[in-house]
């Protein structure tokens, strides 16, 4: 019957759409959900230990991840001021 | 006993306010003492939708600053001597609203009355999260349309997660009510239908609000679609909702205004 009206409308039903994405937008979602902040954890963790050795601006620290449907990708960008060591770093060698 | 019942979505514009009001008053109506609250500060609208805007004089943020008693502040429905409203406030501090100042009106209100509807203001902000917080059942207010239900998917999660209730390890009662529906688009596809929704959300329906032109002409005059036009199809769905909340057993279906074409051809019955 539906798809008969379909045919006589000429039109695609777009619920089944619709329905298919929620559902694995939401099993993604609920997924994160109540799990620590990854890419936060991911983004705190590399500020330490790279200012360890050098000297960083926290907001020129950049995860990003994007998600593919085999891979997804890690992307970290972090900006460096030149010819900037830490005194400590410096003592060390 | 009270209960304090949270109006939600997390999505804006579903129809929390409308709804809020309608099944206040359709409580009501069925003889329960019944108190709305309006927590969308800064945004108030519950007082227009019930024809109350030029009586407000203290509201909910007077109280929980002790400028005003909670009894000035409550205004009593001019139609039903049932229902009264708690205005919110227009100011634009959004810190207004404690934890402690809802916690203490909210303990004072049950004292009071039947019901305690909170109509909560959109997203998933302070103001959201304390709407919910005292809250033992919910109405989750849902579109048949795809951000709508991921974001009740959202507050569906905050409700079992960020209140009072939840975190001592009860469950608060949650029901999803469908409004806008128009149930010939769903039959062709064109639009999520009641199973589709119910799937998704893994929650208990409370009724299936269909869209309709008499809730924007209620809202118009300042009076709740339940006691504006009682035989309206939105009406009669949001009093058979109110009635499921008090416990009663009502065979759900989608109230219509007029048999079409389409409904004759799907067989689908008209209430």
């Amino acid at each position: 019957m539906m798809s008969l009206l379909r045919l006589l409308s000429g039109r695609t039903a777009s619920a089944p759409v619709a329905r298919e994405r929620l559902q694995i937008l939401l099993a993604h979602e609920r997924g994160l959900r109540g799990q620590p902040d990854l890419l936060g954890l991911l983004r705190s963790e590399i500020l330490a230990v790279v200012s360890r050795h050098v000297v960083l601006d926290p907001d020129k620290v950049i995860v990003r991840m994007d998600r593919g449907k085999n891979v997804s990708t890690l992307e970290v960008d972090i900006e460096v001021p030149n010819a900037v060591e830490r005194p400590m770093a410096m003592a060390a060698t | 006993m009270a209960k304090v019942l949270v109006v939600t979505s997390g999505k804006g514009g579903v129809g929390k306010t409308t709804s809020t009001a309608a099944l206040g008053a359709a409580l009501a109506q069925r003889g329960e003492k019944v108190v709305v609250v309006d927590f969308d500060v800064g945004l108030r609208n519950l007082d227009l939708i019930l024809g109350a805007e030029r009586r407000v004089v203290f509201d909910l943020i007077n109280v929980v600053q002790g400028v005003a008693k909670l009894s000035q502040a409550l205004i009593r429905d001019k139609r039903l001597e049932n229902l009264w409203l708690l205005p919110a406030s227009q100011t634009r501090d959004k810190d207004a609203l404690t934890d402690e100042g809802v916690r203490s009106i909210i303990a004072d209100l049950r004292t009071k009355f039947d019901w305690i509807l909170c109509d909560s203001p959109a997203g998933i902000e302070r103001g959201a999260t304390l709407a919910m917080r005292y809250a033992d059942e919910a109405v989750i207010v849902t579109n048949p349309e795809v951000s709508s239900v991921r974001d009740s998917d959202r507050i569906i999660g905050m409700l079992d997660s960020k209140t009072v209730k939840a975190e001592s390890g009860e469950r608060v009662e949650k029901h999803v009510l469908i409004t806008r529906y128009d149930s010939g688009r769903a039959a062709r596809g064109e639009m999520l239908s009641i199973e589709d929704i119910l799937e998704i959300l893994a929650t208990p329906l409370l009724g299936i609000i269909p869209e309709s032109q008499d809730v924007l002409r209620a809202s118009n005059v300042g009076s709740p679609v339940t006691l504006n036009n009682a035989a309206s199809a939105p009406a009669r769905a949001y009093i058979d909702a109110a009635r499921r909340l008090m416990g009663e057993t009502v065979e759900m279906m989608v109230p219509t205004e007029r048999k079409g074409l389409m409904d004759r051809l799907l067989g689908r019955r008209a209430a």
